[in-house]
C-alpha cells in the first residue's frame, strides 16, 4: 500500500467533485492510500501576482501541514502543483527559512510535491497501470491536455520535456484509447487571463477546442480543474463567439482511467461532467459487453 | 511612443530587488520570449519583449500603467526557451508585484486576497457542497482557514493595498 497526503486546493473540493471522486476510486484500485492534510487552505497561486512573498508563505503553510504527517504530496491542480512545488524549493533558502519560521510554521520532514498524475507515472507506472486496466476503452479518441505547470518550468520540476510532454500520452495510451497527436499541444486554455480579458482567454480555449473538433476527437481529457473551466464550462461561450458547435465533452483523467478499469459511471461521477459525454458512455459500454 | 526624458533609471534596480526580477539585466532583447508566448499569439498588445525592454529604458509609468502587463498568463513558454536563462514569467511576475505596490493593482486580484482574508479558500464551501461531498462519500472539508489571514497580516501587501 502506497500512502500520500492529497491536496485539493479550492476548486476542485466544491466546483469539480467528480475529478476527487474518481482520482480517489481509481487510487483505492491502485491500492493508493490518500490521506487528508487537516486544516489545509488555497495553495497560495491566486496572490502571486499581487505578491510572490505572500502567495509562498501560504504554500508553505500547506507544505508544513504535509510535512507533520510525514507523507509526500500529491495535488489534483497544475497550479496548487506549481505553487507547492515554489514553497518547497524556497524552503531549501534562508533567507525564506526565516520569514517562515518567523510565523510560526515548521517543516520537520523532508516532503515532495508532485501532481497526482505524476505520481501514477512514476510510482505506479505503466504496466501496472495495465494490469487494472479490464475494460480497455479501444473505440475512444482522446485529445490529451497537459495544462502549463503540469511540467514547465522545467527547472522546478525535472519532469516530463517543456517542449514534447509524452506522460500524460501514455496514460491515455493504457487505457486502449488513442492519444490524438495534434498541433499546439502545449497550449495554455486561457485560464489565466478570464479575469483580466475574457474575450482573449475564450479565444485562447477556443484554439484547443477547434482542433480537437477537427481531429474527430470523442473528448478532451484534462488534469487541471481550471483547464476543465476554460474548455468545458465555457465550451458555448467559444462555440457562440466563433459561430461552431464543438460538443467535445471534457473528461479528468481518472474518469477516464477508472472507466478501463471497469468502475461504473457513478464511481467516476460521469453525470457531473457538464458537456455530456453520451459517445464516451456508448463506446465504452460497447466494449464491455464485447468482452464480456 | 518612448520619451526617455521621463525614464527613471532606478527603475530597474527596483524591479531586480523584487522576488523573480534577478535576470533582469541579461536580455538582450531576442525576442524568444514574445514568439514562444500563447497570449501574444492571439494578442500582440501583449509582448513580454516590449515590458522588458522599457523595464530596462526605465519607462516606468508606461510598464506599471499598462493594463496589458497583466494579461501574462504565467505559463513559463518564455522561460524555457530564453537563450540567456532568465525565468521570464517570473520577471513578469516581480514587475507585477512592483505595480502593486505602486498602486496598480487590478480589482479582481483584491477580491481574491479578500477571499482569502476572509475564508482562506477562494470559493465559498456552503452546507450545500458539503451535503453533496458526503452523498459522494468524500470527507468533509472546513469551511474556513483562519491561519490564511494571519499569514496574509505578517506580511506588507496588505499595507501596500491601503495606501
Amino acid at each position: 500500500m502506497r500512502k500520500y497526503a492529497i491536496f485539493l486546493g479550492c476548486t476542485v473540493p466544491v466546483r469539480a467533485q467528480h475529478y476527487e471522486l474518481s482520482a480517489r476510486n481509481v487510487a483505492r484500485q491502485l491500492n493508493i492510500e490518500l490521506t487528508e492534510i487537516p486544516g489545509a487552505s488555497c495553495c497560495g497561486f491566486p496572490l502571486k501576482a499581487v505578491d510572490a512573498q505572500t502567495a509562498l508563505l501560504i504554500a508553505a503553510r500547506n507544505i508544513s501541514l504535509v510535512s507533520q504527517l510525514k507523507l509526500d504530496v500529491v495535488t489534483l491542480c497544475n497550479s496548487c502543483t506549481a505553487m507547492l512545488s515554489d514553497a518547497q524549493a524556497q524552503l531549501k533558502n534562508e533567507d525564506f527559512r526565516k520569514e517562515f519560521k518567523h510565523v510560526g510554521l515548521s517543516y520537520p520532514n523532508e516532503v515532495k510535491v508532485r501532481h497526482f498524475v505524476r505520481m501514477l507515472y512514476e510510482d505506479i507506472g505503466i504496466d501496472e497501470i495495465k494490469k487494472a486496466v479490464k475494460n480497455p476503452l479501444r473505440q475512444l479518441k482522446i485529445v490529451p491536455h497537459y495544462g502549463c505547470h503540469y511540467m514547465r518550468p522545467t527547472e522546478l520540476y525535472g519532469f516530463d520535456s517543456a517542449e514534447v510532454p509524452h506522460t500524460l500520452d501514455e496514460l491515455v495510451r493504457v487505457t486502449g484509447a488513442e492519444s490524438l497527436e495534434y498541433t499546439d499541444k502545449k497550449m495554455c486554455c486561457g485560464g489565466s487571463v478570464l479575469g483580466v480579458d475574457e474575450e482573449l482567454a475564450i479565444t485562447m480555449s477556443n484554439h484547443k477546442l477547434s482542433i480537437a473538433h477537427e481531429n474527430g476527437a470523442d473528448a478532451i481529457v484534462s488534469i487541471c480543474p481550471f483547464c476543465t473551466v476554460m474548455y468545458e464550462d465555457n465550451q458555448r461561450k467559444a462555440e457562440a463567439k466563433f459561430n461552431k458547435q464543438y460538443g467535445i465533452p471534457v473528461l479528468y483523467y481518472p474518469q477516464l482511467l477508472g472507466l478501463s478499469f471497469g468502475l461504473d459511471n457513478n464511481a467516476v461521477g460521469l453525470k457531473f461532467n457538464r458537456i455530456k459525454p453520451d459517445t464516451i458512455l456508448e463506446k465504452s459500454t460497447a466494449q464491455n459487453q464485447r468482452s464480456s | 511612443m518612448i520619451d526617455l526624458k521621463l525614464s527613471d533609471p532606478h527603475f530597474k534596480w527596483e524591479i531586480m530587488k523584487k522576488e523573480g526580477g534577478e535576470g533582469l539585466l541579461k536580455c538582450f532583447g531576442c525576442s524568444d520570449c514574445a514568439a514562444s508566448c500563447p497570449v501574444r499569439y492571439f494578442d500582440e498588445r501583449y509582448n513580454p519583449r516590449k515590458i522588458i525592454r522599457l523595464t530596462l529604458l526605465g519607462m516606468k509609468e508606461m510598464v506599471l500603467s499598462s493594463p496589458f502587463l497583466w494579461f501574462c498568463a504565467h505559463c513559463h513558454a518564455c522561460t524555457e526557451r530564453c537563450p540567456q536563462g532568465i525565468k521570464v514569467a517570473e520577471l513578469i511576475n516581480a514587475i507585477k508585484n512592483y505595480a502593486v505596490e505602486k498602486g496598480y493593482c487590478p480589482e479582481g486580484y483584491k477580491m481574491q486576497l479578500e477571499l482569502l482574508m476572509k475564508m482562506g479558500r477562494l470559493y465559498e464551501v456552503e452546507d450545500f457542497d458539503l451535503k453533496k461531498r458526503q452523498r459522494l462519500g468524500l470527507p468533509p472539508i472546513d469551511k474556513t482557514i483562519p491561519d490564511v489571514a494571519k499569514i496574509i497580516e505578517s506580511t506588507h501587501i496588505l499595507k501596500v493595498l491601503k495606501k
